[in-house]
């Protein structure tokens, strides 16, 4: 059950700056504030078309700016997801969350944790 | 103008206590029923304000946005946009926030001003912010949004009253200008204006909310456990082991009490009235129909108010999470598991909870699988072959092998949904994956009496809707099996000669490749309305006098006629096919279209019949003939 089962190949994670990361790819503990919403990286394959992704992410509250913690993690490919995202509690599949780039806070796991 | 009555709309959050506000507000003055031409549920109650004016109260479906995302809330954006067929538009909006969530709904509040309709907000759940030491300036707030607040605690029907005069002030300023307040300018939001508003609300946020110096740790503490991914799991399988004795031991003796008091009933009414076609349609047709619809209400009951205990706790949520990638990998959503639960009960109700799945696709999957759960109305059925072909014997040295062979009819029901899911994924509708996003709302503890407003309600849909199914299926069936009457002199049961037992000849040549003999073919036909029915049917063509409570009897006379294949070609035949016609109309409601029953029907019948030659001919081949 080690390995994370990612929708998104690691190439997507070139164009990161150093202390981000998608947020399909945190683990449990990860925790920061949303850098960027619906980065155009791609929606996920087959699935609705990005823009209305990132609607139904950002009417939820997934914006530019929001704290967010990575609080539980699903038994099988620790899939799907739940995020304390502000004051609220939300559950969502990793492949859904690929769009979403969080800046980590400095003190969090960093890419070696991983 | 003058208006002696009035419209209002409450709209908000999921979660946000709407319906507890709804209830607080119209206690007992309301009525469920469907939208036009929609299957979506519109619940409407009164109050009489104070100075005796009565204002009609619409609970519309919780929504983050206005830009609709399913039919729920499709139905509340037209309803606030004054485009709903049938509806009049309201004329004050009643937005409904949890006061310690306030973020999302300041955004929806924006979208709510364009729409330019009068609007109070209502504050709910403000006991629980000021526990939390939540500081809200009511005052600033309510200028920046432009409209009334109003702090409420609805299930202690707190600001009740300072409601309603709210919102009678919002009616009578309309009544005195007759316009709305600004005029409606609202669209859909791209991303860039949703961002915008969420900055907007933002420094709402900042500039008159301090958050909670307490914040709630009690959700988070629970999930830890709850949503724990070996623990977690652990309780929801211990949950389920609990509703099912729940569902079939409790609802036992309540069963035994309504099938007795139904056929007390029919013998009080067959003493009183004379033999005959009236008495025959009266006991054989009406009473037993009623008794079969009523004698499902306490599992579905049960049922329903483990369901709804769970809903309100906040835990259903969280079932959805922790299945997720189980029913995932079939091509289900999540939230498909609580449909599929409630099928274990009957297919009906669990057809009617998957209007909780947002997108089309996944609850058309859901609701074609959902007949392939093992129902109650296959027990009687399953109970009579087992005890009729299955030896009651020991295996492995502790397993009964009759419930060993019951065990494996659940599965055979599970791993078939789960596979025609799969398939019907991969095949039809491939690669079209619906998100799954989900708040996860704070637990709470469930309301008493709004969980038995909830399950009465729920009950009375159920009534309601098999009722008006089954009843006439029932007196259709009576009239197929009674006339015509059996020639003078006949000898076989009076049955075979209706058009029943000579459609069940008919069909029979179809049967026979799966190993049916006519007896059973026959069987099949009053079988369609309620699966359980078919026991009585055998018993009728065997000429078992109440075959319902002489199970043995009936299991003795199959056994002696019946080779063991055909015992299992006709459990299997039960696993599969679509035996029940009230399912499937029910289905075409929730549908509204013949499409997608009859798809139901066609696949189900393809999928039993191969499964049962399989069976009939393994079995054959085994020496089972």
């Amino acid at each position: 059950m080690d390995d994370l089962s990612l929708s998104q190949p690691l190439t997507a994670a070139a164009d990161l700056a150093t202390g981000e990361l998608r947020l399909s790819q945190a683990r449990r503990g990860d925790r920061g504030v949303i850098g960027a919403v619906g980065s155009g990286v791609a929606a996920s394959p087959g699935g609705l078309d990005a823009q209305e992704l990132e609607r139904r992410l950002l009417e939820l509250g997934f914006v530019e700016g929001a704290t967010i913690e990575v609080i539980h993690e699903g038994a099988i490919g620790r899939d799907p997801i739940a995020v304390r995202l502000d004051d609220m509690r939300v559950a969502l599949r990793r492949r859904d969350a690929v769009d979403i780039v969080i800046r980590l806070e400095s003190s969090a796991a960093g890419p070696d944790a991983r | 103008m003058s208006i002696a009555s009035a419209r209002i709309a409450l709209v908000g959050n999921p979660n946000s206590g709407k319906t507890a506000l709804f209830n607080a507000l119209t206690g007992s003055h309301q009525k469920v029923a469907n939208y036009a031409g929609v299957t979506v549920e519109r619940k409407e109650g009164t109050i009489t304000t104070a100075s005796g004016r009565t204002v009609s109260v619409l609970d519309l479906p919780g929504t983050y946005s206005l830009r609709a995302r399913s039919p729920d809330e499709a139905v509340t954006r037209d309803a606030i946009l004054g485009q709903l067929k049938g509806e009049t538009p309201p004329d004050v909006v009643v937005c409904v926030a949890d006061a310690t969530n306030l973020r999302l709904v300041l955004r929806l509040i924006l979208e709510l001003r364009q729409v330019g309709r009068p609007m109070v907000l209502a504050l709910n759940m403000f006991d629980i912010a000021q526990r939390q030491g939540l500081r809200i300036d009511l005052e600033g707030l309510s200028r920046d949004i432009g409209a009334p607040i109003v702090t409420t605690v609805a299930t202690r029907k707190r600001g009740i009253e300072d409601l309603v005069a709210q919102i009678e002030a919002k009616v009578e300023a309309l009544a005195a200008t007759g316009a709305l307040e600004a005029p409606n300018t609202w669209h859909e939001p791209s991303p860039a204006e949703i961002r915008q508003a969420h900055a907007e609300a933002q420094r709402t946020m900042k500039a008159h909310v301090r958050p909670a110096e307490r914040p709630d740790t009690l959700t988070g503490k629970i999930d830890g456990v709850l949503l724990h991914p070996v623990a977690g799991l652990a309780i929801l399988l211990a949950l389920l082991f609990v509703m099912f004795q729940a569902v079939f031991a409790w609802a036992g003796p309540l069963m035994d009490g309504i099938e007795g008091g139904m056929g007390a009933l029919g013998g009080l009414v067959a003493t009183v009235l004379p033999d005959g076609l009236l008495q025959s349609l009266i006991v054989d047709g009406l009473i037993a129909g009623v008794g079969s619809v009523l004698v499902f209400l306490p599992q579905i009951l049960i049922l329903f108010l483990f369901i709804i205990l769970l809903e309100d706790f906040g835990y259903m949520a969280r079932a959805a999470f922790l299945m997720d990638r189980i029913m995932g990998g079939a091509g289900l959503h999540g939230r498909a598991f609580i449909p599929l639960l409630s099928s274990f009960a009957c297919a009906i109700p669990g057809v009617m909870a998957t209007r909780v799945i947002d997108s089309r696709r996944d609850r058309l999957t859901t609701i074609m699988v959902a007949p392939l759960m093992t129902c109650s109305a296959r027990i009687p059925v399953y109970t009579l072959i087992i005890a009729a072909f299955i030896p009651n014997q020991t295996v492995w040295g502790f397993a009964s092998l009759q419930g060993l062979v019951m065990f494996g009819l659940y599965v055979a029901g599970i791993t078939s949904a789960l596979a025609i899911s799969f398939i019907a994924r991969r095949l039809f509708w491939r690669g079209q994956v619906e998100p799954f996003l989900m708040e996860l709302p704070t637990y709470k503890t469930p309301d008493p009496k709004s969980v038995l407003r909830n399950l009465w309600q729920r009950a009375a849909i159920f009534m309601n809707r098999a009722g008006r199914i089954i009843l006439p299926l029932m007196v259709l069936i009576w009239v197929l099996s009674t006339f015509p009457y059996p020639p003078e002199g006949a000898t076989g049961p009076d049955i075979d000669y209706s058009f029943a037992g000579q459609l069940g000849h008919l069909l029979h040549p179809l049967f026979a490749p799966i190993g049916f003999n006519w007896q059973m073919t026959v069987a099949l036909i009053p079988g369609m309305a309620a699966r359980e029915v078919a026991v009585g049917a055998l018993g009728t063509v065997y000429a078992v006098a109440n075959a319902e409570e002489q199970v043995g009897t009936l299991a003795g006379a199959l056994s002696a006629d019946w080779s063991l294949a055909m015992g299992l070609a006709f459990l299997t035949w039960y696993v599969f096919a679509p035996q029940c016609a009230p399912t499937l109309a029910v289905v075409k409601r929730e549908t509204n279209s013949w499409l997608w029953p009859s798809v139901m029907f066609a696949y189900m019948i393809t999928l039993a019949y191969l499964a049962a030659m399989a069976v009939y001919h393994g079995a054959v081949a085994l020496g089972w003939g």
